[in-house]
């Protein structure tokens, strides 16, 4: 398969840890503007391949390639993070500490030197594409806050706030509507589909109902490779896919 | 660009900190050396070089938690860098005697003489000039810390086992120092100066002027450490203490941030250790010993860690009570230290500062109340998501505006 136009290429990716498996002969295309979903029981490899792909976990073997060009096993996470990608944590890692606006200050695409940053004063730009952020992340009147001091379901738009503010090419979403209420769920639903007219986006998701909302090509993982992949009702009607899930 | 960072840099605390240096730098000096004796705001000749040494701590310990407090370095090693500064200082101070040591070789030291050295070893080269040793006394703690830095940083070493690395080089550099054949004077030190600048060590106007300089050199330290950590850096570096592998992910480099702490508050405990030793009159291994640094934890535990005020308080609270309980109660102040490092840490997790930040409300411009403002005036808006709404449009944008900055 050609790599071109892929923004994603990852082809007999194996990772063990101790002897486990975690990623087994593993190979998944994204291409360049899509939106792609990806379900598995607990334990199928989903995070790890996230690991993979953001330079936290070294493969075994395999090759993975992003934008067609680089090959991703040759850099860490910092490098791999300022080509392009960006990513979004399971459980949502925001920065307590600081307030909401300066979260999203850090993640702002720009410099990541030191000096820069010890000079830095804030542009207009800068302002302006940290407002339109909080408004996307219905934020504006928190900006002032602590991270600490947000709820989970707000922790979780934070955390897209700042992968909206990296302005990456391709986005990495691990499980963004854990927690969130049903209309939550469908406003996040909602956002990254707009997210997605502009950049490439891997969702890892649980909640079928929001997998559904989201309406695009389904991956299922399972034990480390890919079990199923198509529609959403070409995959639930999987039988392997079904066995795994009910677990027999 | 210096200007704007000047301003950001002196919130309110840091202005009045500055200007509570500036007045005792020249308070203490006129109630010394103007007010006459008998006078009960004179101050005696003994008081001048002991409140001197609690300014270079109160330095020391600010520069300890630019690292532990602002990015979660617990480094257990600092008073290294202090020692080593003083070292440097103490090596000027040495070449200062020249003839009128008691061996009165006009070249050598005297514990040289005595250790039977022929000629200078190369590393006392320079010192015999002012501004060369000023510059080893900021070069050599920076250099370490760089050198330490790096490749403790890059490993990805964190919490314990950095903390165990410093102590063990600072205690690496304690018998280093023991030793005589190093070329430092050994287990005795250096010792017996007699000018600085061509000023004589042991004058009362000498003294006052040290302790002026000290207070100034903290001072500046207050003002490069608070535009530090009120930058965008500071933030990263808050950042990096709270979840260091987060900020890799979005494409900064921790490691870098953390030496950039690391060398800079190196180098303000080299310039406090070099302030320290012609008002102590001498600098000897001891200095490097791993308890030193561990007292200098305790500074910025007590007075309040992640803040700027809050190790100068502290250090000058704990050595006041160390003077006092050495001289009183001798065989009991390690028992009153270690009572209140388990008290402090058990009952005022955020130091002395921390306490009055919660006692003042929301008066203080702290992380904390900063937070429990935005809490009471978002309060009533909850929930924050609304549920029914469709497009993008009615958010609140520009109310607010994005001026002015954030507190701190």
């Amino acid at each position: 398969m050609s790599k071109s136009g892929t923004i994603l290429y990852l082809d007999g990716v194996s990772v063990a840890f101790d002897g486990f498996r975690a990623i087994n002969n593993l190979s998944l295309v994204l291409d360049k503007g899509e939106m792609r979903a990806i379900i598995g029981p607990n334990g199928a490899g989903k995070t790890t391949m996230m690991d993979i792909v953001t330079g936290k976990t070294r493969p075994d073997e395999g090759e993975v390639f992003f934008d067609g060009l680089v090959d991703l096993t040759k850099h860490d996470e910092a490098e791999i993070a300022m080509m392009g990608i960006g990513r979004k944590f399971q459980k949502p890692t925001v920065f307590e500490s600081l307030t909401i606006e300066d979260n999203l200050l850090l993640a702002l695409k720009g410099s990541r030197s030191i000096f820069p940053a010890l000079f830095y004063s804030r542009l207009a730009d800068d302002s302006r594409r940290m407002d339109e952020i909080l408004g996307v992340t219905r934020l504006g009147d928190k900006r002032n806050m602590l991270a600490a001091n947000l709820s989970h379901g707000q922790k979780q738009w934070l955390e897209i706030g700042m992968l909206l503010a990296q302005d990456p090419k391709l986005l990495l979403v691990d499980e963004p509507v854990a927690g969130m209420t049903d209309a939550e769920t469908e406003e996040t639903a909602r956002l990254l589909k707009d997210i997605n007219e502009t950049h490439s986006v891997i969702v890892v998701e649980h909640d079928m109902h929001f997998v559904r909302e989201l309406g695009v090509k389904v991956t299922c993982l399972h034990e480390g490779s890919v079990l199923s992949e198509g529609s959403l009702d070409f995959v639930s009607a999987d039988e392997r896919v079904v066995e795994v899930y009910l677990g027999r | 660009m210096i200007t704007h960072m000047l301003l950001r840099a002196l919130d309110k605390r840091a202005i009045w900190l500055v200007l509570a240096l500036a007045f005792v730098a020249i308070a203490v000096p006129v109630c010394n050396l103007v007010i006459p004796e008998g006078n009960f705001l004179h101050l005696p000749n003994y008081a001048v070089p002991l409140l001197g040494k609690y300014l270079n701590y109160a330095m020391l310990a600010l520069a300890l938690d630019l690292v532990w407090g602002y990015c979660g370095i617990l480094s257990l090693g600092h008073a290294a860098f202090f020692a080593l500064g003083a070292y440097a200082m103490g090596m000027y101070l040495m070449r200062q005697i020249g003839a009128r040591g008691v061996y009165a070789n006009p070249v050598l030291p005297d514990f040289m003489v005595f250790l039977n050295y022929k000629e200078l070893p190369w590393f006392w080269y320079g010192f015999d000039h002012w501004w060369f040793a000023f510059l080893m006394v900021m070069v050599v703690p920076g250099l370490l810390a760089f050198c330490f830095g790096i490749l403790a940083f890059r490993s990805r070493v964190t919490g314990v086992y950095l903390s165990i690395i410093t102590q063990a080089m600072t205690y690496a550099l304690l018998l280093a120092f023991f030793r005589n054949d190093l070329g430092f004077g050994g287990n005795n030190g250096l010792t017996d100066f007699k000018d600085i600048l061509g000023f004589n060590v042991q004058a009362a106007s000498t003294r006052a002027a040290l302790f002026a300089a000290s207070a100034m050199a903290l001072a500046l330290a207050v003002i490069i450490c608070s535009a530090i950590v009120n930058s965008k850096l500071g933030k990263i570096m808050v950042a990096t203490r709270d979840a260091e592998s987060r900020t890799r992910f979005i494409g900064w480099r921790p490691e870098n941030v953390k030496l950039f702490a690391f060398v800079v508050s190196a180098v303000l405990a080299g310039i406090a250790g070099a302030l320290y030793v012609p008002q102590v009159g001498i600098i000897n291994p001891g200095e490097f010993d791993p308890g030193n640094s561990i007292e200098a934890v305790i500074w910025v535990a007590v007075g309040g860690r992640g803040t700027i005020v809050g190790p100068i308080i502290g250090a000058i609270l704990v050595n006041v009570g160390k003077s006092y309980f050495t001289g009183a109660l001798p065989e009991l102040w390690l028992f009153a230290l270690g009572a209140l490092f388990v008290a402090v840490t058990l009952f005022l997790p955020k130091g002395i500062v921390g306490l009055w930040n919660q006692w003042r409300g929301s008066g203080g411009k702290s992380e904390r109340e900063v937070s429990a403002e935005a809490e009471k005036g978002t309060e009533v808006e909850e929930p924050a998501l609304p549920a029914a709404s469709t497009g993008s449009t009615e958010w609140p944008k520009t109310g607010s505006g994005p001026e002015p900055q954030p507190a701190q």
